[in-house]
């Protein structure tokens, strides 16, 4: 595939921003990663599909530092990645949203949301308990972006109600909401609309695409609802017991052998 | 025939000539706030008559000729009201719309008034038009407020509000003495506003009101309540109706006063607590709705709380509307009034949003005595009025002292009432409407030569107050068997004031008694069920139950006893009854979608159920078809049980 592409919608997808070059990733005896490449370019929604057990939650969980593969090396904006902690490869620009909510219950959705401004504020925790001066401002501006981020979302309704009294799908809204708090270029969706029902994942559609269209994001999501997959993603990975089995557009996805036979089972007899 | 002429002050004539003027003696006081960002963002006189001026400015700049008519379509928002006084400014007749309103909707609207020019709120908005555009031939320009995802749209037509605010402000040398001299042109006669009525029967109809008419109402409704530029009015009704004009852009503009927009829908009742209003406007299902959270929540308080609650409120309910209304009260009961005000009124009031409301008003239909009791003994100053668009809003209202919950009020300043011979109710006021857009045929229907209006409601006026009292729709008062008047909804409102009781059908036009449907309230009567034990499996097995029926017939029975009291409508106690096994739906037809029952739908559809009302039977099988939410079609059946209820014997005045 050349630099760039133009989808069929009209965007224009640019180079690479995050390349895995034979990722191996073991645990003990089990592996769960098997020599897997494939890379997400600026601009465009990656899906990462497969059956359960397929290896898609470690290879999130590769990508934001989670965990640390044993073979292959990890490329982000064209330099080749050391081995980082999950928070400096926050501070990169890469965000994520987890599979089971992970939420601070008993805070607020704005207290939530605003943790993931976190890693961008600098004053110490002296000065943030005295709230003057740089903390204050800090504080303004950290709002701010929240604020706008509330707004996104359509949850003003919910500013300070506590998350735990929430339903699960505006959990999930926060919890989007946190990861985009941190104003990511790379943001890692996992099963965003696992237990969603038909209306509330047509929201979360809508939103995933605004978010890409509107801030120009590139996304990374795993999710098993096909539907959504197909309608809101440019191209798909598909992984089977650790392995790529398959990598293109959802047209190219679908028609591929090895896929097929991974979803709706091979005989082996 | 009344002279309309020379009506309004000289010089304040129309809405550029008041906002002028606010911009020069306010210029600093804030006419519109709005939250966002969780923020009141607020602008002053001067700044909103600075955005209207750049907006009116782009308006010309994209063409908008003198006499065309610009679509509003969205929330409340200030935004929105500054794209109707720009299209005042612009010599154009603004036409809000029902934010909500389908695409069918939207198209009859759009196409009846042949709008070249429609700002839209949204995305949402804009694809609605976008889908109809094709029938749409007049549709020339679209403004949105909101840019997000409008990125991708071909812009050859679509224009964001700032790019054409942007673009007035850019061609100021050229287009100001353009609009100085538009609005030269403009006097008290030039239409103001045209709104559609909502369309209960047949298509939806243009009101065309003039400045006289929203200005002199205006002008005259804001002395009746002594508003002035202090006030503040929380803008949450539709934009598409009347009175929502008269407050967010008559009275506010006549009297300074500022508009506060919610930041969401959802978030109205927080909203409402933070600006705390001194004027403010709710129908009375708010208020119902209101007080059954606050009830539900002190059953939920703990043991003390609770009887401190019912302690105050009991004096409340005593002294409460007699303080409100100025009457004498002794020293002890002021004292504990004040006590508790301190412990319980005040904080209660707080939590409603309701501590600052100086003036406040419901309408649209009747409301519940006790909720309306319960109200003004917190000391909150509530009123009723009566209105129409055709009236530029008000017909009668309450005067402060006079306040009741079975009245309508005295004529509002400057309405003369009268009552035909069917109890028909007619107005005629500076208020009155111009025409129905279109619709010669309507607006002589409406209204005579001499400007009376016909409401279409029946009522009288109480001799002994002035006040009017309305009945029910004209057109559904009938006559009972024995020549007695038949007013359904006198007492199916009386019916629904139960709690127990979402909605109430009275048949007995042309019978010899009268026989009712009842629609419990599910959430009032599984609440009880909760509480005392009573298992149930579905919505049909409550309504079923034994001890519903025991409810309800107890409920029927005190409604009878006060039907009989009034001499003209005791032929109307209900004999018979039973409660309906579904509830009655607008996806069923049963029902408009602003949920007001269609009588004579529900009498065809459920004949089997009115017939047997009417024999000696005591039970009735039925079977009947429902729509879901999706539109899927399915049949429910059940057995209903069919209960005599006790009525009061009425003795008969003999004729003289």
């Amino acid at each position: 595939m050349s630099e760039s592409y133009v989808t069929p919608d009209g965007r224009t997808i640019g180079g690479k921003v995050l390349e895995m070059r034979n990722i191996t990733l073991r645990f003990g005896g089990v592996v769960a990663i098997k020599d897997i490449s494939f890379d997400i370019r600026e601009g465009e929604i990656r899906a990462i599909i497969g059956p359960n057990g397929a290896g898609k939650s470690s290879m999130l969980n590769v990508i934001n530092g989670f965990y640390h593969p044993q073979d292959g090396e990890i490329w982000f904006h064209g330099e080749k990645r050391k081995p980082m902690k999950p928070y400096q490869i926050a501070k990169q620009g890469i965000a994520r949203t987890f599979q089971n909510i992970a939420l601070f219950k008993g805070m607020s959705t704005l207290d939530n949301i605003m943790t993931g401004r976190f890693n961008q504020m600098k004053t110490n925790m002296a000065l943030q308990m005295i709230w003057k001066g740089p903390a204050e401002r800090e504080e303004q501006e950290n709002r701010e972006i929240v604020e706008k981020v509330i707004d996104f979302l359509e949850i003003q309704a919910i500013r300070k109600t506590p998350v735990g009294a929430l339903p699960y799908g505006l959990q999930k809204r926060v919890e989007l909401g946190r990861a985009l708090a941190a104003q990511p270029r790379l943001l890692l969706l996992d099963e965003p609309m696992a237990g969603m029902n038909v209306e509330e994942k047509e929201d979360m559609s809508r939103f995933i695409l605004d978010v890409n269209d509107e801030f120009g994001t590139t996304i990374a999501l795993i999710e098993h609802d096909m539907g959504v997959v197909m309608d809101i993603s440019d191209r798909v990975v598909v992984m089977d017991y650790g392995k790529k089995i398959g990598d293109g557009s959802p047209d190219e996805v679908r028609n591929n052998q090895a896929v097929i036979d991974a979803y709706l089972g091979v005989d082996h007899g | 025939m009344v002279s309309k002429r020379n009506i309004l002050p000289e010089g304040l004539d129309t809405f550029p000539k008041l906002l002028a003027r606010n911009a020069k003696q306010w210029a600093n006081v804030p006419a519109y706030r709005e939250k966002e960002f969780g923020i009141w963002q607020s602008w002053t006189w001067s700044q909103v008559a600075e955005e209207v001026d750049a907006l009116a400015m782009g308006y010309l700049a994209l063409g908008l000729n003198e006499g065309d008519y610009v679509a509003i379509i969205g929330r409340n928002r200030p935004y929105l009201y500054w794209a109707m006084l720009a299209a005042q400014a612009a010599g154009a007749i603004p036409v809000p719309l029902y934010q909500d309103a389908n695409a069918e909707e939207m198209a009859y609207v759009l196409e009846h008034c042949g709008a070249r020019f429609i700002v839209a709120e949204d995305q949402e908005q804009v694809d609605k038009v976008l889908e109809i555009q094709d029938g749409l031939p007049a549709v020339e320009q679209i403004i949105y407020y909101d840019k997000r995802g409008m990125r991708k749209y071909e812009h050859t037509h679509l224009n964001a509000y700032e790019h054409v605010q942007a673009e007035g402000r850019a061609g100021n040398q050229r287009l100001a003495p353009v609009l100085a001299e538009r609005q030269a042109k403009l006097g008290e006669d030039s239409t103001c506003v045209m709104l559609y009525t909502s369309g209960t029967t047949g298509k939806p109809k243009g009101v065309v009101l003039s400045n006289t008419n929203i200005i002199a109402s205006a002008k005259a409704s804001a002395e009746f309540d002594h508003l002035n530029a202090g006030d503040s009015v929380l803008a949450y009704l539709p934009m598409a109706w009347v009175g929502d004009f008269i407050f967010s852009i008559g009275q506010s503009c006549w009297t300074g006063f500022c508009v506060a927009c919610p930041e969401s829908p959802e978030t109205m009742q927080a909203d409402l607590r933070e600006i705390g209003p001194s004027y403010f406007f709710a129908p009375p299902r708010f208020f119902e709705g209101l007080l059954t959270n606050v009830m539900i929540r002190i059953e939920d308080a703990s043991p003390l709380k609770k009887r401190l609650f019912h302690k105050f409120m009991a004096h409340a309910k005593k002294v409460g509307p007699d303080l409100l209304d100025g009457k004498p009260v002794s020293f002890i009961d002021r004292l504990k009034y004040r006590i508790g005000d301190f412990l319980i009124y005040g904080p209660l009031k707080n939590t409603l949003g309701l501590s600052k409301v100086r003036v406040g008003y419901t309408a649209g239909e009747a409301i519940g005595p006790e909720i309306f009791e319960f109200y003004r003994s917190l000391g909150i100053n509530l009123k009723q009025l009566y209105g129409q668009t055709e009236a530029s809003v008000f017909i009668t209202q309450q005067p402060d002292g006079q306040v009741r919950a079975d009245t309508v009020g005295v004529p509002s300043p400057g309405v003369e009432l009268k009552i035909a011979d069917n109890g028909e109710v007619f107005y005629r006021s500076p208020g009155v409407f111009v025409e129905y857009y279109k619709n010669a045929e309507s607006t002589a229907d409406t209204k005579d030569a001499e400007g009376w209006v016909a409401t279409g409601d029946a009522g009288f006026i109480e001799e002994s107050s002035g006040h009017l009292r309305i009945i029910d729709r004209a057109k559904d008062v009938g006559k009972m068997a024995d020549g007695g008047m038949f007013a359904p909804k006198f007492v199916e409102n009386k019916l629904k004031f139960f709690p127990n009781i979402l909605e109430a059908v009275v048949f007995g036009d042309g019978r010899e008694t009268c026989t009712a449907f009842i629609n419990i309230d599910l959430n009032a009567v599984a609440n009880w069920a909760e509480r005392n034990n009573v298992a149930y499996g579905s919505y049909q097995e409550l309504a079923g139950h034994k001890q519903v029926y025991d409810t309800i017939q107890s409920h029927i029975e005190e409604v009878n006893k006060s039907v009989a009291l009034d001499p003209m409508l005791s032929g109307c106690q209900v004999h018979r009854f039973l409660v309906l096994h579904k509830e009655l739906d607008p996806d069923d037809g049963e029902m408009t979608r602003t949920r007001k029952v269609r009588r004579k739908i529900v009498g065809e559809k459920f004949n089997d159920l009115v017939d047997a009302l009417y024999s000696d039977a005591t039970k009735v099988s039925t079977e009947t078809e429902v729509t879901y939410e999706d539109g899927r079609k399915g049949a429910i059946k059940a057995t209903l049980e069919l209960r005599d209820v006790a009525v009061v014997p009425v003795v008969k005045e003999v004729a003289a």
